[in-house]
C-alpha cells in the first residue's frame, strides 16, 4: 500500500473532497465566482459549486466538490501512539487488588464556570458511555466526582483530603480557549502545593484539546473525542500501578 | 387531533395523587422559608436597580447589610423601608448601607405601620409593571397574531453580545422561529447576583440580565410587525437568582422561562431547600406575569439512559405540573418538557419515542409541551444528525407536541453557525409540511407496541411516586432518583442564603403573590 495518499471519491487518486462553507455576501454571480475562487485557493482543482442558497440577509451557503491537490505522506503523520496495554474492568480490578493493596483514588471534575459535566459523567458515573460502565463501577477504584464549576483551589484541597492517586479534569466548554487556561492554572496549583512525588497524576479530556499538548499544559495525559472509561482505567493503572512497580 | 392511548383513568388519578402528596411536604418547606435571592426580588419590584463600581448591584449591597444586622428571617421589607426614611429613594439607603453608614432594626408600633405602608406601596408599584407587560403582550398577540402552525418552532442564540444576539435573533424569526431563546453564559446560575446593564462578553452564552432583556423584547416587537406573528421571548429563570430574574422577566415582558423544579439541584448542585423556596416565588411570579414555564425533563436523559429511566420523566412532569398548580400556574402556561434521547441504536427506537411522547401528550392534554431534540446521541456526524433530527420532528409533529425546540446537526460539535440554523430550519419545514395532519391519520393499535410501551411507563411512574412518598421527595433526591445525581438536601450551594422564617414574618410581594391566587 502507498504511504503517499488522496482522499478517495470513487477512483484511487482522484482526490475529490466535498466542502460546505457560508459567505457573507448576497447570492449572485459574483457570489458563486468568489466561492469558486476560495475552493481553488484551498487547494481544489476543478472546484464544482453544486449548491448555492441564499441565507439571511446578506450571507450564501455554498457546497463545493473539488480534487485536492494535496497529497499526504502517512510516513509524516505524527499521532500520540497508545503506549499502555488495554484492560477490561475486571483486570483492572485484579491489577489494583494484586499489586497497590488498596483502592486507587480519582477525584473528577468539571472547572472554571464549565457547567458541561456531559464528559467527566460519561468517564465516572456508572451509567459510563457507549455501552461501557464509569469508573464508579470499579470495585478498586474510588471515586469522588466533583462535578460542575468546581475552583480550582477547591479541587486542589479536595485531592488533597482524599490523598487522590489521579485528578481527572473534563473541559467542554472552549470560547475564547478557556479549557487551556483552565487547565493550565490547575497544572500550576497543584505544582504549587504538592512536591513532585507526591502529586496525584493529572488528566485532562474534552473533544477540543490536542492530544499532544500535555506537556505544554502540564499534565500527564489528554484524552479527547471518543474516550472510554476503560481508556482511562487502563491508563491509570498503566501508570499508578505497572510503572510504579517495574522502577 | 392526535392519537388516543388507553390509559387507565385511574392509575392516571393515582399518579397525581401520590405527586400531589409527594409534593406537600416540599410546598411546606418552602413556605415556612425564606432566602436572600426572594427578598432580593422583593426590592427589585420595589424598583432598585444599579449595581455598585464592582458590578454588585444595590440590591444584594442592602440585603446583605439588613441580613448581617438583623437577618432576613423577618423578611427584609421592613427595616428597609423603615431605614428609608430617613433617605429621598432605595437607592441613596443602598449606597449609605453599602458604607456602612445605617443601622437597621424591625420598626414597631407605629413605625411599622408606616414603613409597611411604604413597602406594599413601592412592590406594588412593581407588580403594576408586571401586569401591564402582561396586558401589553396581550394586545400584541391580538393585534400581530400568534404563529399559525403548531409546534411553535424554538430557535436558540447565544453569542455572549447582547448586540450580536439582537441580529440573530431576528435573522431567526425571519427565517422561521416563532420563539427566541437567549442561552445564558455559562456559570450565571452559580452567581449569587443578577449581572446589570447590557453586556458584551459571556461564556457560550448571554448574561441575563434586566437591560439585556429590555433590549432584545423591543428588537423582537420589530421584527413581530415585519413578519407578522408575535415573536416569543425565552431566558432561564434558574440558579442561585431565580426569583429576581423571574421578577426582571415579569417586568420586562418576557414570555416563556425555563424554569424547573428539580434542576438546579440536580445539575448545577444547588441546595435543595434554597431551590423549593425560589422556584415557588418565581413561579408565582410567572403565573402573575402570565409567563409560560419550560420544565426541564429532557435533562434528565441526557444523564440517564432514555428508555430505562423514561418513567423519573413522568414522575417529574407531574411533580412539576404539582408544583406550578400549587403556585398558581394554570395549564396553559405549564411547558413541561420531555425529550427525543433515546439510542438510535436501539431497535424501534422511533416507536418507543412515539410511545413516550404520546403518553406526555395524553396525561397533559392543555399544556404547551416542550419537546427537545437529540444531543446525547449527536456524535459529530452531521449528515446522520441531520437524519436524526428530522426523526425527531417527525415525532414532534405525529404525537402533537406545542413548542419544538430545533435540533442542530452540529450538537456537540460548534455553537450553531448560520448555515447550521438555515439547514436545520429546512428540516423542521419540509416535516411540518410534509406531514401536516399527518397526526389525524395515525391510530397506534389499543393493544399495540406503543400503546404497551405508554401504559408500562406509566406504570413504573406510579410505581417510583409511591416510592417517592414513603421516602420523602427530599430523600429521593439524596438518592440520585432523578438523573444518577445524588444531591442530600444539607448540602449544595446557597444553602446560607436560606432562613425558616420566623413568626413575623413579613414580605409584601409573597403576601400579595399568596393572595392572588388563595
Amino acid at each position: 500500500m502507498s504511504r503517499i495518499i488522496r482522499p478517495y471519491g470513487d477512483t484511487t487518486g482522484d482526490g475529490m473532497v466535498q466542502l460546505s462553507f457560508t459567505l457573507p455576501v448576497p447570492h449572485d454571480k459574483r457570489a458563486e465566482g468568489a466561492a469558486l475562487q476560495l475552493a481553488a485557493k484551498m487547494g481544489l482543482d476543478g472546484a464544482m459549486l453544486v449548491h448555492a442558497k441564499p441565507i439571511g440577509d446578506g450571507y450564501t451557503f455554498f457546497v463545493v466538490y473539488g480534487a485536492s491537490t494535496h497529497l499526504v505522506n502517512l510516513d509524516e503523520v505524527k499521532v500520540v501512539e497508545k503506549d499502555y496495554p488495554h484492560l477490561s474492568p475486571k483486570e483492572v480490578n485484579d491489577a489494583i487488588r494484586e499489586k497497590l493493596g488498596r483502592k486507587l483514588c480519582v477525584v473528577g471534575a468539571c472547572i472554571g464556570t464549565d457547567a458541561h459535566t456531559v464528559g467527566i459523567d460519561a468517564i465516572l458515573n456508572i451509567k459510563g458511555v457507549a455501552g461501557e460502565k464509569g469508573l464508579e463501577y470499579y470495585r478498586e477504584l474510588r471515586v469522588v466526582n466533583l462535578g460542575a464549576q468546581v475552583a480550582v483551589p477547591d479541587l486542589v484541597n479536595r485531592a488533597v483530603d482524599e490523598e487522590a492517586d489521579a485528578v481527572l479534569v473534563s473541559q467542554v466548554v472552549t470560547q475564547k480557549d478557556a479549557h487551556l487556561h483552565n487547565t493550565r492554572e490547575m497544572a500550576a496549583a497543584f505544582r504549587e502545593a504538592l512536591p513532585p512525588g507526591k502529586r496525584p497524576l493529572l488528566v485532562v479530556g474534552g473533544p477540543r484539546f490536542d492530544e499532544g499538548a500535555a506537556t505544554e499544559l502540564g499534565v500527564d495525559r489528554i484524552f479527547t473525542r471518543g474516550t472510554t472509561p476503560s481508556d482511562v482505567a487502563s491508563y491509570l493503572v498503566h501508570r499508578l500501578v505497572t510503572m510504579k512497580e517495574s522502577v | 387531533m392526535t392519537a388516543e392511548l388507553p390509559l387507565d383513568p385511574a392509575v392516571v388519578a393515582e399518579a397525581r395523587r401520590l405527586a400531589a402528596k409527594a409534593a406537600q411536604p416540599v410546598v411546606d418547606i418552602a413556605r415556612s422559608h425564606t432566602t436572600v435571592s426572594v427578598e432580593r426580588a422583593t426590592l427589585r419590584l420595589a424598583g432598585l436597580t444599579g449595581a455598585d463600581p464592582d458590578g454588585i448591584p444595590w440590591v444584594n449591597r442592602l440585603a446583605d447589610a439588613v441580613q448581617e444586622q438583623v437577618g432576613i428571617e423577618h423578611g427584609i421589607a421592613l427595616p428597609v423601608f423603615h431605614a428609608l426614611k430617613d433617605f429621598p429613594d432605595l437607592e441613596r439607603l443602598a449606597h449609605a448601607a453599602a458604607a456602612g453608614g445605617v443601622r437597621f432594626a424591625l420598626p414597631t408600633g407605629g413605625d411599622k405601620q408606616t414603613a409597611r405602608a411604604r413597602a406594599q406601596a413601592a412592590v406594588l408599584h412593581g407588580f403594576d409593571r408586571i401586569d401591564q407587560s402582561r396586558s401589553r403582550r396581550d394586545a400584541l398577540v391580538a393585534e400581530i397574531g400568534d404563529p399559525p402552525q403548531r409546534p411553535w418552532i424554538y430557535l436558540i442564540v447565544a453569542t455572549g453580545d447582547i448586540y450580536e444576539d439582537i441580529p440573530q435573533a431576528q435573522a431567526a424569526a425571519k427565517a422561521g422561529a416563532d420563539v427566541i431563546a437567549v442561552i445564558r453564559s455559562t456559570g450565571q446560575s452559580l452567581l449569587d447576583y443578577v449581572p446589570e446593564g447590557a453586556t458584551r462578553e459571556g461564556f457560550a452564552g448571554t448574561y441575563a440580565t434586566g437591560e439585556n432583556f429590555r433590549l432584545m423584547r423591543a428588537a423582537l416587537d420589530e421584527t413581530s410587525r415585519e413578519v407578522g406573528r408575535y415573536i416569543r421571548l425565552t431566558n432561564y429563570a434558574s440558579g442561585l437568582c431565580m426569583p429576581e430574574i423571574a421578577a426582571l422577566a415579569g417586568m420586562h415582558r418576557l414570555d416563556m422561562m425555563l424554569n424547573d423544579s428539580m434542576y438546579g439541584i440536580l445539575f448545577r448542585d444547588i441546595n435543595p431547600i434554597r431551590t423549593f423556596v425560589d422556584q415557588r416565588f418565581s413561579r408565582q411570579v410567572h403565573a402573575r406575569a402570565g409567563i409560560i414555564i419550560n420544565t426541564g425533563e429532557d435533562n434528565y436523559l441526557t444523564t440517564a439512559d432514555a428508555v430505562d429511566a423514561a418513567h423519573t420523566v413522568t414522575v417529574s412532569q407531574l411533580l412539576n405540573e404539582r408544583f406550578a398548580h400549587e403556585a398558581g400556574l394554570p395549564d396553559p402556561l405549564l411547558g413541561l418538557g420531555h425529550a427525543f434521547e433515546i439510542n438510535p441504536e436501539v431497535p424501534e427506537s422511533f416507536r418507543l419515542e412515539l410511545a413516550h411522547a404520546l403518553l406526555a401528550r395524553q396525561l397533559f392534554p392543555d399544556a404547551p409541551l416542550k419537546w427537545m431534540p437529540p444531543t446525547k446521541h449527536m456524535t459529530g456526524d452531521v449528515f446522520r444528525g441531520n437524519l436524526l433530527d428530522g426523526f425527531f420532528n417527525l415525532a414532534g409533529v405525529m404525537t402533537g407536541q406545542s413548542i419544538l425546540l430545533v435540533g442542530m446537526m452540529t450538537e456537540a460539535v460548534v455553537t450553531p453557525w448560520l448555515s447550521d440554523r438555515d439547514i436545520a430550519l429546512q428540516n423542521v419545514r419540509y416535516v411540518l409540511s410534509a406531514c401536516a395532519g399527518l397526526a389525524e391519520d395515525f391510530y397506534p393499535p389499543k393493544d399495540g407496541f406503543i400503546a404497551n410501551r405508554a401504559n408500562q411507563v406509566l406504570g413504573e411512574a406510579v410505581d417510583l411516586l409511591g416510592r417517592i412518598v414513603d421516602d420523602g421527595l427530599l430523600n429521593a433526591i439524596a438518592d440520585g432518583t432523578f438523573g444518577i445525581m445524588k444531591r442530600p438536601a444539607d448540602g449544595g450551594r446557597g444553602l446560607d442564603g436560606v432562613a425558616k422564617r420566623a413568626e413575623d414574618y413579613w414580605n409584601p410581594a409573597a403576601a400579595i403573590l399568596d393572595g392572588d391566587h388563595a
